[in-house]
């Protein structure tokens, strides 16, 4: 605990230094939910960064320079989050920024660092909207909601040569948005989906639309939405004896999709979108063990975040530390990170999206499919 | 043909659970007149009181599927119907002789704090029980098939059996006469020596049984629940209540399943996403051509 608390001290210090004496440094900001109740995720983005951080300043810095990183906490509340980025950008000078968290965040605050040209990358962001406003500073080393959709209608084209699709959604923003991105994929491919309704969030009793989706006679259902509703809806439907394979998105990666479900066995088969196991690049090997040496299991975001610093620091110096060419440079140049190498195309999204399909087993935890 | 039969049984199951929280809406209203919001948080707690039962059944080794039923059963409506006295006690009772505003500021004032308190103590979390009951008769209609399930039935026969020993108590019993006098004088039935505040009471806590049966039918059946869980089956038990006649128990019980039958058949045969628009416009319509309800008695201004 002291040792964290010398080493916060220790950086904050550095960062007071770097705004009033040292200018040489390059300041980089590290905004995300530092506290409330998606606190775990700001953590997480913290360990990244500060690892990525600490390996380039040993490996020499940036051109020569010592990266030092400044903390903001936005607490995910979209207000915070503008205030935290005027100050990151203002007072603390800082160049770069990793984060932030929420999509609800990372929008507003992006077109305070777009003003700034600062350039921004975040770990976590998924909202389409984020780099459809076409900033020119905006990045993001994960997925887009848009994409899982992309990713799931191939595998039911071309994996499950699946013909009779019924299309659910939740009616809101993240579901209907995913459920819409899957539904104009599958159509591309040719095949037009037999049934496309929404449901209603909070309810627990989907009882009349599965025997519509038992009378159309679908062999496969997508479901937009988050596990509170996914758990009831796969149920009802094993319970009315469908088959139908069910497939979702990110939204019901949690445990509580199982218990929700009310037994393992209704969730077997099931197959979702998530992103790809950040561990299992080979590239990351070496800071994965180093990680776990130092007694931190590097889940969740952890290496996200420090790929971010990497595409962010990987700007900054081919680019004579200048952010605005740094953007530039970022959309026509590959990075290599700990989750391998990493294109940008010209809105600031990965070429290629990291999702892949995860399939949950009778014991209640899930896998990849290969 | 087999599809719109299973939508029948889906709207039969899902109108009787509606049916038994709208007689705690109707009953309260019959008897002093508000419209207790609190309601279906009372649904919502004795769904956490549900696998709370069940998880102490489980913990002393008690594995037989009916004494898990009436163990839950016996412990969930106890302790929800002390629930129910406690909120007219604290929430209500003190009202009594103000307007009717106040009392209904009250009950949205509870309604919240029920939220909050389950929240804070339970975790916003999804909660989920295990299923404890499978399987389902099947008949064949035509190529297709028509399915109950076993806790489909259990919920249906639980529901009847709910209703017709209420019907009883109200038609044929000294504290149903008592209930009756109370809903149609008050003044005059505590003059006659009746305990009207005692009668409230026990509308209160028959209320909050109600919701309790429902509540652990429905926990059982579907398994998960939060603490938000009461609001839009409050809504919809509210919608029958006022579509049935509030006030009027037998109204109640068919307005839950004209809704419940509606909801199924608009969206298992046409649309789900408008299904709730279409509920509200029925309610809308029957209120037009019948103000007071199908089954409810216009109402005297008391002013």
């Amino acid at each position: 605990m002291s040792n964290a608390v010398v080493r916060k001290t220790l950086i904050s210090l550095a960062v007071a230094g770097a705004a009033t004496l040292a200018q040489a440094d390059v300041v980089i900001g590290v905004a995300g939910p530092h506290t409330g109740a998606y606190a775990a995720f700001g953590e997480q983005l913290w360990k990244g960064a500060e690892k990525a951080a600490a390996d380039i300043n040993a490996a020499g810095g940036v051109n020569g320079e010592m990266i030092s990183l400044v903390k903001a906490d936005d607490a995910c509340e979209p207000k915070q989050a503008v205030s935290v980025a005027n100050r990151l950008v203002d007072s603390d000078g800082a160049v770069a920024v990793v984060g932030h968290f929420c999509s609800s965040s990372s929008i507003p605050a992006s077109k305070i660092y777009e003003e700034a040209g600062v350039i921004m990358v975040t770990p976590a962001s998924t909202n389409p909207t984020l780099t459809d406003q076409g900033l020119p500073n905006v990045f993001r080393v994960c997925g887009r909601d848009d994409q899982q959709g992309d990713v799931a209608a191939s595998y039911i084209v071309d994996k499950l040569n699946a013909k009779r699709v019924a299309v659910i959604h939740d009616k809101d923003t993240y579901g209907k948005g995913l459920a819409d991105a899957m539904k104009s994929t599958l159509n591309a491919y040719g095949v037009k989906e037999v049934m496309y309704e929404g449901l209603t969030r909070g309810e627990k009793d989907f009882n009349a639309l599965i025997t519509k989706i038992r009378s159309v006679d679908a062999d496969v259902v997508y479901f937009g939405g988050l596990h509170s509703e996914a758990g009831p809806l796969v149920r009802q439907l094993r319970e009315q004896g469908s088959k139908a394979i069910f497939i979702s998105g990110d939204g019901i990666v949690s445990d509580e999709f199982v218990s929700v479900a009310g037994s393992p066995k209704y969730v077997d088969g099931v197959l979702m979108t998530f992103g790809a196991d950040p561990t299992s690049y080979p590239a990351g090997k070496k800071v994965i063990k180093e990680f776990r040496d130092s007694g931190y299991e590097p889940e969740g975001y952890t290496l996200y975040s420090y790929t971010a610093m990497q595409v962010a620091v990987a700007a900054l110096a081919n680019n004579n530390l200048d952010p605005i060419k740094g953007a530039k440079w970022l959309k026509s140049h590959s990075v290599n990170t700990v989750m391998g190498k990493k294109d940008f195309d010209s809105k600031g999204d990965l070429t290629v999206s990291d999702y892949v399909m995860y399939e949950w087993d009778a014991q209640g935890k899930y896998s990849q499919v290969d | 043909m087999d599809i719109v039969l299973q939508q029948l049984v889906n709207g039969l199951t899902l109108g009787s659970v509606y049916g038994l929280i709208a007689i705690g809406y109707t009953m309260v209203y019959g008897i002093i007149g508000m419209i207790n919001f609190a309601h279906g948080d009372v649904y919502m707690v004795s769904a956490y009181i549900t696998a709370i039962a069940l998880a102490l059944l489980t913990f002393f080794g008690i594995e037989s599927f009916p004494i898990i039923l009436v163990g839950t059963l016996f412990l969930t409506v106890a302790v929800t119907g002390a629930y129910g006295w406690v909120i007219e006690r604290i929430a209500y009772r003190p009202l009594r002789s103000s307007s009717r505003l106040s009392v209904l500021i009250s009950a949205i004032g509870m309604s919240l704090i029920l939220q909050n308190y389950v929240q804070l103590s339970q975790g916003a979390n999804q909660q989920g029980v295990p299923t404890l009951l499978t399987g389902a008769l099947r008949f064949h209609v035509g190529d297709g098939f028509v399915q109950i399930t076993y806790m489909k039935l259990l919920i249906l026969f639980i529901s009847i059996l709910g209703m017709g020993v209420l019907t009883y108590v109200i038609q044929k019993t000294k504290l149903g006469r008592m209930c009756r006098a109370t809903q149609q004088d008050r003044k005059m039935a505590s003059i006659l020596g009746i305990d009207t505040d005692k009668v409230i009471s026990t509308v209160f806590v028959i209320g909050a049984v109600m919701a309790a049966l429902a509540g652990v039918l429905v926990t059982l059946d579907y398994g998960a629940f939060d603490f938000y869980v009461g609001f839009i089956i409050g809504i919809k038990a509210f919608t029958a209540a006022v579509l049935g006649g509030i006030g009027s128990l037998p109204g109640a019980m068919l307005g839950g399943l004209i809704l419940g039958l509606s909801e199924a058949l608009f969206a298992g045969l046409i649309s789900s996403d408008y299904k709730d628009v279409f509920s509200f416009s029925l309610l809308v319509l029957i209120l037009i051509v019948r103000p007071s309800g199908l089954l409810g008695k216009p109402e005297v201004e008391k002013v």
